[in-house]
């Protein structure tokens, strides 16, 4: 299968989607003749021009809101926040309205919209730019929350999104946009259904449940880990909201042993949720208590070392492993 | 003119009769939460739907009954809606406050001041994707003018020149703030040019008066002439909700304005005067005094909203979350 990167998977989703369906536009800051602030919209006003690759001025709260009115009356957006930090000002039109218009008007109206763009850290952005809202959105019931790890799973999955008759908040890795993974040929149409996790790697002797760019840390340290005979059995959810809970406990039940490792601060969160699934469903299975490894509950500083203190890197993931086999 | 106001007069008349039967329901404990009625605004409501067609769209805030009326729905569907019955327009799941009818291209009631502004700009936008010639309109209460969602969905409605119309029920008071502590403009309108867009400002108590002034915006919207943002000056007889106590003003100043600008009754003081009989009047509010009682009834009769509608319209079907909920 050939290579390519995420950045690029994310693009072939959106203009296949486009080719597929007229119905479907993208608008954000700088999409179109800036190519995208990340470059992952890169051709697609050449290929699809300024009526559907719609350049906004800074105004997250009026472009999501003009895409779920544009939602609301049957077309579907793919609406682009620049950072998902920028989300936080139109945090009202994702939770006020995207998420509940279905609910408040019985079903008369679907929001079929995408919101999409990079999430949580890069290096050394300061506390504002360096985000993880995955626990935001993934407490709120009427948004699906995506959170794709590798090019493979960013092209299947922001294609079922754009399918989806719901919200869908969709979090890409703002350090994954260059990672190259295999990914099926142009136009094999490949989507990838919500609520799916994957094996990344399977293993006996503990769970690791993981996703974004934890995901190549985990598998890294596990790599190390089997050197020494530790088998790792690493599960990327690949959508937090609806999550496959099955596949982390059935894992669980295999391993006895779980640990979850995210970049959202370590209160409450997916994390958390994770956790409590565990601890319910494969209780007696269990021969440790579940750990985290996470981001460290500050807000983010600028100084690289302290910053890299803070972000959880392959030593606390580790650490946490060995804990849990008692090592 | 008598033709063209006989069935608006009835339509307000049906909005005023519905609010004043709501607001005894809520006293008698039928009707829950916050209940915020249209009395006093009714021909800005009705006058609109007048100079629209069914295929423009409209979304209001969570004083929404009159707009839900004069979009389609039925009194009976509003009122079961208020009663939290399954037979209500949004199944009893979304209340006084976020009253929807897809089918009648009614965008809802909303409940957070000047969040849905931009949905009327989404609206429009959709229309010239999509290249139709439909208008898309929002109301809102001058309260709203000063949120950031006021201001973002018009700059980009302005910027797009977009088929919008932007319409301010200026009431006099943003709850319990007269307009002079909350807003910096003496005139609202002074604001459209810096979105660029046309303008307008009138009273609105008078039904025809804002049919054709509504009408002049939807117009130069279809024509591709861009938004226009209006000002209604107008005025609630009753408190922002059912729990105002009404202290920021003075009954005498209720009563000037209830006897100066009662839209329903200057309605019907012009039919009269136009050579309509009393008894035709009577005749057509005992109508709508029966389609009110009928609605009260059919709500109260109604079954009570269900666990089912509760649990299946969270998410559409699409994501093979499993639904029964019936989707426009």
């Amino acid at each position: 299968m050939r290579e390519i990167n995420y950045r690029d998977a994310l693009k072939e989703a959106m203009a296949e989607e486009m080719r597929r369906d007229p119905r479907v536009f993208v608008m954000g800051e700088e999409v179109g003749y800036y190519q995208g602030a990340y470059k992952v919209t890169r051709g697609l006003l050449e290929e699809f021009g300024p009526e559907r690759v719609v350049d906004t001025p800074i105004a997250e709260a009026g472009f999501a809101g003009v895409g779920v009115g544009a939602a609301m009356t049957g077309l579907r957006p793919v609406i682009e926040f620049m950072t998902w930090n920028f989300s936080l000002v139109a945090f009202d039109q994702i939770v006020n309205n995207a998420a509940k218009m279905y609910q408040m008007s019985a079903g008369q109206y679907r929001v079929p919209i995408v919101f999409r763009g990079p999430n949580a850290s890069a290096r050394q952005v300061g506390a504002q730019h360096s985000h993880c809202v995955a626990p935001f959105y993934t407490n709120v019931p009427g948004l699906i929350v995506a959170y794709p790890s590798t090019p493979r799973d960013a092209k299947g999955l922001l294609k079922t999104a754009i399918r989806d008759d719901n919200p869908v908040v969709f979090l890409e890795g703002e350090t994954l946009y260059g990672v190259k993974g295999e990914v099926p040929e142009e136009g094999a149409d490949e989507t990838i259904p919500f609520g799916q996790a994957r094996i990344a790697r399977e293993g006996t002797s503990v769970t690791v449940v993981t996703w974004g760019r934890p995901l190549h840390v985990v598998l890294d340290v596990a790599k190390k880990l089997a050197a020494e005979g530790i088998e790792c059995e690493v599960i990327d959810p690949r959508t937090l909201r609806p999550l496959d809970h099955g596949t982390i406990v059935q894992s669980v039940k295999k391993t006895n042993r779980c640990v979850v490792v995210h970049e959202h601060w370590e209160y409450g969160g997916p994390g958390a949720e994770i956790v409590d699934r565990v601890q319910r469903d494969a209780f007696d299975f269990l021969d440790a208590p579940v750990l985290r490894a996470t981001n460290l509950d500050v807000p983010m500083p600028y100084a690289a070392h302290l910053e890299q203190e803070v972000i959880v890197g392959p030593a606390r993931v580790e650490d946490a492993i060995r804990k849990v086999l008692y090592l | 003119m008598k033709d063209e106001l006989l069935p608006l007069f009835r339509k307000m008349h049906l909005i005023r009769r519905l609010e004043e039967e709501a607001a005894r329901a809520y006293v008698q404990g039928k009707i829950g939460g916050f209940l915020h009625l249209y009395i006093g605004q009714e021909a800005i409501a009705v006058g609109t739907e007048a100079a629209i067609r069914k295929s423009d769209f409209v979304v209001t805030t969570y004083r929404d009954h009159g707009f839900a009326l004069v979009r389609g729905t039925e009194p009976k569907s509003v009122m079961a809606e208020l009663f939290g019955k399954d037979t209500g327009c949004s199944r009893g799941l979304g209340g006084s406050m976020h009253m929807f009818d897809a089918k009648n291209n009614f965008m809802g009631g909303h409940g957070i001041v000047g969040g849905h502004v931009a949905l009327c700009t989404g609206a429009a936008f959709r229309s010239k994707y999509l290249k139709t010639n439909d208008v898309a309109l929002a109301f809102f209460g001058e309260g709203a003018t000063n949120i950031g969602g006021f201001h973002e969905g018009l700059s980009l409605a302005g910027l797009w020149k977009l088929p919008a119309v932007f319409v301010c029920e200026n009431n006099l008071y943003s709850m319990g703030t007269p307009t002079e502590r909350t807003m910096p403009a003496k005139d609202l309108t002074d604001k459209a040019p810096g979105y660029g867009m046309a303008r307008d400002r009138f009273e609105g108590q008078d039904v025809l008066e804002v049919k054709k002034r509504i009408g002049a915006a939807v117009e130069r919207a279809r024509a591709g002439e861009g938004p226009t943002l209006i000002e209604i000056i107008t005025y609630r007889f009753r408190g922002h909700s059912m729990s105002d106590p009404g202290k920021y003003r003075t009954a005498e100043e209720v009563e000037e304005r209830k006897r100066m600008g009662d839209p329903v009754r200057i309605a019907r003081d012009k039919l009269a005067a136009a050579g309509m009989k009393e008894e035709e009047l009577a005749a057509i509010e005992a109508d709508v005094e029966k389609e009110v009682q009928d609605a009260i009834k059919f709500a109260d009769e109604s079954a009570p909203a269900t666990m089912q509608s509760m649990n299946d319209f969270v998410l559409a079907p699409s994501t093979g979350t499993p639904s029964t909920g019936t989707v426009a």
